[in-house]
């Protein structure tokens, strides 16, 4: 039942991404409310429904974006498993795990996009890229990656308690 | 009446004689300098004891005060609220307006209006989402425009959403018309949401204010909507064609309302391209 939560949180996050985040540019690049939530919620210790949130966020993005789904799917489950790969090495440090996995995970993203769309035709400068979306963006999921990992520990604290972890 | 009651009541009538007289001004001089030095006791008085009233009656006055302040405070931001809706009421009905003069100046087409309720999550792609989808008749490909010129296409819909695909995003291709050059050209997309003109034959003359508008060739939009003007030319000896900056004729970062042309198909001229040769 706890899983529930994820409706609503990622409901929302996708909602904030189209009509507000989207609209917060820095060059041509912003932020990715629902990777950075998913990261924070795959670091938390006591979470075990990491792949649950991946797939709520798929489907919902996939419904709402024009990328190509399959660039969604790999893209947010490849966060998840960078996500589940440094929690184990870097628990003592959750907010450097947190930067490493924004980091990787975004460039992760970046990539596949690029590689995808300029597969199926569109005409990208990978320099034009690099300098416009992907540099921007990162220093904003950066930016935004704090308050977020603070939201979403407290939110892991009140879905998770203390005495039914496991 | 004795004696000491008569002297009592002869005193009294002589001082208040005088004190009559003198304020009268019957004694020049000598009364003036009574009065003033009257006068200056009395401000001084008066003075102190208002100085006085102040300090004992300011803290309460400091306190309604602080609650009228707060008062006026709390009614000062709901004015202001309802400043900013009722702004937001009058630029939307401005934007409306400008989209019905547009409509009723374009008998041609019919419209639908939609407002923009969100762009797309992924920053490589420009793509806005409208309020209006298939229970509005909205179809796939139907053109988007506002009274400024032309937005984009409808991508993809359903129920009550549809989602666009401007002509800024950087799988976008438009055929268009220089009206002065009286040439075609294709207008393409970007990373940065700037368009630019290719295609133009090098024989051709195009300066710079240059009219671009569709073409209607390839079945994809509707002729003649207004796309932006060309601001620079490139002209290279050594390439098939030239290339232009475009200016677009709309701000593509403050879209509120849109247009849909509901009158518009699309015709799929796939079937009519030459296959290529084996």
């Amino acid at each position: 039942m706890r899983n529930i939560i994820a409706f609503p949180v990622l409901g929302l996050a996708v909602i904030l991404q189209t009509s507000v985040i989207s609209r917060i540019n820095l060059i041509s690049g912003y932020a990715d409310l629902p990777l950075i939530l998913l990261s924070a919620w795959v670091l938390q210790e006591r979470v075990k429904s990491s792949w649950h949130w991946a797939a709520t966020i798929c489907l919902m993005l996939g419904f709402v974006s024009a990328l190509p789904w399959p660039v969604v799917v790999v893209g947010y489950c490849g966060v998840v498993f960078v996500a589940q790969i440094l929690q184990k090495r870097i628990w003592q440090a959750p907010l450097l795990a947190m930067f490493s996995v924004v980091f990787i995970g975004t460039l992760f993203m970046h990539l596949l996009s690029f590689a995808v769309l300029r597969i199926s035709g569109t005409p990208f400068l990978f320099s034009d890229v690099m300098g416009l979306i992907t540099l921007p963006s990162l220093l904003l999921n950066m930016l935004f990656s704090i308050p977020i990992y603070t939201f979403i520990r407290d939110l892991a604290v009140w879905v998770y308690p203390e005495e039914q972890y496991e | 009446m004795n004696s000491r009651s008569l002297q009592t009541t002869i005193i009294f009538l002589v001082v208040g004689g005088i004190l009559a007289l003198s304020l009268g001004g019957f004694f020049g001089t000598a009364s003036r300098q009574v009065g003033s030095v009257l006068i200056e006791i009395q401000t001084w008085f008066s003075s102190r004891f208002i100085g006085l009233q102040d300090f004992m009656t300011a803290p309460r006055d400091i306190v309604s005060l602080r609650m009228r302040n707060t008062e006026l405070e709390t009614q000062v931001s709901q004015l202001q609220t309802q400043v900013i809706e009722l702004q937001q009421r009058v630029n939307e009905t401005e934007i409306l307006a400008a989209l019905v003069n547009f409509s009723r100046s374009n008998p041609e087409s019919t419209y639908k209006a939609a407002a923009v309720i969100g762009r797309d999550p992924s920053p490589f792609l420009h793509y806005i989402i409208i309020n209006r989808g298939s229970n509005d008749d909205i179809q796939r490909g139907m053109p988007v425009v506002t009274n400024q010129g032309l937005v984009g296409r409808i991508d993809a819909v359903i129920a009550d959403a549809a989602r666009v695909q401007l002509i800024t995003d950087p799988a976008s291709s438009i055929n268009v018309y220089l009206q002065n050059a009286e040439t075609n050209a294709v207008a393409l997309g970007s990373v940065t949401g700037d368009v630019s003109l290719d295609m133009i034959s090098q024989n051709t003359v195009v300066e710079s204010g240059d009219l671009i508008l569709t073409s209607g060739l390839g079945g994809g939009y509707p002729s003649d909507l207004i796309i932006g003007q060309v601001v620079t030319l490139r002209t290279l000896e050594y390439e098939l064609f030239q290339e232009a900056t475009v200016q677009l004729a709309l701000d593509f970062s403050r879209l509120d309302i849109v247009l849909v042309i509901t009158n518009f198909r699309p015709v799929n001229i796939t079937p009519l391209e030459p296959l290529p040769s084996p």
